[in-house]
């Protein structure tokens, strides 16, 4: 059973969604819609499941729906049709208390201009999500302070909002979000209104505290490369249509049509690809032709870029192990040479000689 | 199938209540305050359920039946006037008798000149409306008027009775701690203070009368003004109901309501009061609906994603954010309550404005204006005070925003 599971979702905008609904159902894209009835298509037809534990990132341009989707799952916005199930409960049959109380402690939302309160302080935000719960001020302060620890903000809790930097205000929001301890983080565009170094850093900070904290992360951006570093899963939107699901291996190596494409084209795949990803197995390589001097071994889960060097300066040749130190294939130079290519991993295999 | 259901239930409801409104209306019960009452319980269920089923029936069902209603209104409307006019033609053909040329095109007369028998009797529903009002009702606004008496006389008492320099030094700490201590302010405000008793010893009393009836004025403001203004913030309908009826009170002239409040509260402070509510309050409600509409959405969502119930929406995030709004709207509310008095003094409501108009009946012009400058310095007293305060929420609530 997925953590998460949003089945056949539709949203439209406008006066009356409902007379437009079967017409999006019958498969008119975004515009047409637009043009014949005046509604905006926020979502159509997008179904996903997202595991316990994982961050899954959603990605999309500006305009293709995903902040839409990410507020179907705490029904900040109400689907047109289609049902939400977080743990096997379907969130559209909860009544307004019920809602309520689901919000209060499954999961908590992180903002993109970070949604804080400014006649707060940091402390106070941190601990708004308890103070709804009806916690007391002596509880809400200690989680609230072992939270700024965690996020490294000590010594600013008695500060306002508007007196922090931005790095330092997205923080707080993620510290509040953490403070109820929901089993479930959303996070709408978090670090894009950070500049470039400190969003590193931020993500840097929730790569550390996810792999001790394991929440279920669904992570929104408009950035690529974020979502590679952050995402165990990665689905695409485009249009509110969902193109494509799938690990950042699958996404980058097989896109599906051109929309990913042109997504995937700039990336730096030496940073995303694994050994295990592009190596040949070791049943299929003719291991007569290496020379033992020249190679070199790295796990199965380490990027391209930290053996790229190797291979480039001996022409020498990798071998894949996993944890337990067992042959699993080989890489040399042309493997690399295929995978690192910008034109796709199948093509290039086709028509290289 | 549970919409139509509700509908059955909802339509049914309705028929029993209006039989009730009828029944009360005629036959059983005597018009009192009691039937007023009665009236009001069986009235707002009523209107709440009216405006349910317009939810129910289609949106073009329902406008095409609106602009069949107002159709037929008007229809109504002109021969009602028609009928009712002592200047018409003796038969309908009389109508197309008289003819005139407009740009040599011939044209019935009455289609050129405003045919005397259009004319809607307007005046005499209001006046018979009017004497019916007063005669079931007036035991009310006898009550209500009596009540605000009894606090303004008791609020004046205390503060004539006290000494002046006590006063002062009232003034002057109430302002340094409103204003956070800023000492400048709080100097200018003690100066004001001290000159409008100064400019005039007589004034010192009469200062005092104004500002009891100004604070009480927007003490009603703000009980009933801002409740509304929240309820326009929170729904469009209810927004689009009272903005009509904020412009109209802020449009129609201060006469058109000032002699009517004689005859319902007898002269003195208590029109005045009134008055004032009807004409300072409407900035008050637009600011809080603003200030509260203004909240950043994000934010908004924040408190939600979090299971911020309503109320707790309200008190916890709405509400203090839109408190610098809100106090600039109590400070308009001021400013305009004090031009309100002024204007009263027509109706026999001492104060201030009383010096002023005396000051012209005399044609004394020194004495007006000495007294006009006293409503100034009160208004610049007022305004110091609400303003700063209003100030000094708002850099709590916005720290490192400066005031332009």
């Amino acid at each position: 059973m997925s953590k998460i599971e949003i089945k056949n979702v539709y949203k439209i905008f406008g006066n009356n969604p409902s007379e437009v609904l079967p017409m999006v159902k019958e498969g008119a894209n975004k515009e047409e819609v637009l043009e014949k009835t005046g509604h905006t298509v926020g979502l159509d037809n997008v179904s996903l499941s997202i595991e316990e534990g994982e961050t899954f990132v959603c990605m999309g341009l500006s305009g293709s729906g995903k902040s839409t989707l990410i507020r179907h799952l705490n029904r900040l916005i109400d689907p047109t049709d289609g049902d939400i199930i977080v743990d096997g409960t379907n969130i559209m049959e909860l009544d307004e208390h019920q809602l309520i109380d689901f919000r209060k402690h499954e999961l908590s939302m992180v903002f993109q201009r970070f949604g804080l309160f400014p006649h707060k302080t940091v402390i106070e935000n941190i601990g708004y999500g308890l103070e709804i719960q009806g916690k007391t001020l002596e509880e809400r302060n200690k989680t609230a302070m072992t939270q700024i620890e965690a996020v490294g903000l000590q010594g600013f809790e008695d500060q306002y909002p508007s007196q922090l930097s931005g790095g330092m205000q997205q923080r707080v929001g993620l510290a509040r979000a953490l403070a109820t301890n929901p089993e479930i983080l959303l996070m709408d565009e978090a670090f894009s209104a950070l500049d470039p170094l400190i969003r590193s850093d931020m993500q840097q900070q929730l790569i550390e505290l996810q792999s001790k904290l394991k929440k279920t992360i669904v992570f929104i951006t408009h950035d690529l490369d974020e979502s590679l570093r952050l995402g165990d899963h990665i689905g695409i939107l485009n249009g509110g249509r969902l193109v494509q699901a799938g690990t950042p291996e699958q996404i980058i190596m097989n896109p599906a049509d051109d929309y990913v494409k042109a997504f995937v084209k700039d990336v730096n795949r030496a940073k995303v690809l694994k050994a295990k990803t592009v190596m040949v197995q070791a049943d299929k390589f003719d291991t007569s032709s290496i020379k033992l001097a020249e190679t070199y071994k790295v796990n199965e889960g380490v990027y391209i870029e930290e053996f790229l060097p190797k291979v480039l300066e001996n022409n020498s040749t990798i071998v894949v192990v996993d944890g337990k130190g067992d042959t699993k294939g080989y890489i040399t130079s042309k493997e690399l040479a295929i995978s690192l290519s910008k034109t796709g991993y199948n093509e290039t295999t086709n028509t290289t000689q | 199938m549970n919409k139509i259901a509700n509908f059955n239930i909802k339509v049914a409801s309705i028929l029993i209540f209006i039989g009730l409104i009828v029944a009360t209306h005629n036959l059983i019960i005597p018009k009192n305050i009691f039937y007023l009452f009665l009236k009001l319980i069986f009235l707002i269920p009523s209107v709440a359920l009216i405006v349910n089923i317009a939810n129910i029936i289609p949106k073009h069902t329902l406008l095409f039946f609106s602009k069949v209603f107002g159709a037929i209104v008007l229809i109504t409307l002109i021969i009602i006037s028609y009928l009712s006019s002592k200047r018409k033609p003796d038969n309908f053909s009389d109508l197309f008798d008289k003819w005139d040329s407009f740009l040599g095109i011939p044209l019935p007369k009455f289609l050129i000149n405003w045919p005397k028998w259009l004319d809607t009797p307007f005046m005499h529903w209001i006046n018979k409306g009017w004497k019916s009002f007063i005669a079931d009702y007036g035991l009310i606004f006898d009550a209500i008027g009596y009540g605000l008496l009894r606090g303004y006389t008791e609020l004046k008492g205390i503060i004539v009775q006290t000494p002046w320099p006590i006063v002062i030094i009232g003034v002057i700490a109430i302002t340094y701690f409103t204003s956070g201590r800023k000492v400048g302010t709080t100097v200018f405000v003690g100066f004001c203070t001290f000159f409008i008793g100064f400019l005039n010893p007589r004034f010192w009393d009469k200062a005092i009368e104004t500002t009891t009836m100004v604070v009480i004025g927007i003490a009603i403001c703000i009980i009933i003004g801002i409740p509304i203004g929240i309820a326009m913030a929170r729904s469009e309908k209810v927004r689009n109901a009272i903005l009509p009826i904020l412009d109209t009170m802020q449009v129609i002239p201060a006469f058109c309501y000032l002699i009517p409040g004689i005859i319902l509260f007898g002269l003195g402070a208590i029109p005045a009061i009134i008055s004032i509510f009807i004409y300072a309050c409407p900035p008050l409600i637009r600011l809080t609906d603003l200030g509260i509409r203004l909240v950043d959405e994000e934010v908004i969502e924040a408190a939600r994603s979090f299971g911020a119930s309503k109320k707790q929406m309200l008190l916890g995030v709405q509400l203090p954010l839109a408190l610098p709004n809100i106090m600039q709207g109590i400070n308009q509310c001021t400013m305009m309550a004090l031009a309100m008095v002024v204007i009263a003094s027509m109706i026999g409501t001492r104060g201030l404005g009383d010096e002023v108009l005396l000051g012209l009946q005399q044609l004394n012009v020194g004495a007006a204006l000495e007294a006009g400058l006293a409503i100034v310095l009160l208004a610049i007293v007022l305004d110091r005070m609400t303003q700063a305060y209003g100030d000094k929420i708002q850099e709590r609530t916005q720290p490192g925003k400066k005031k332009q």
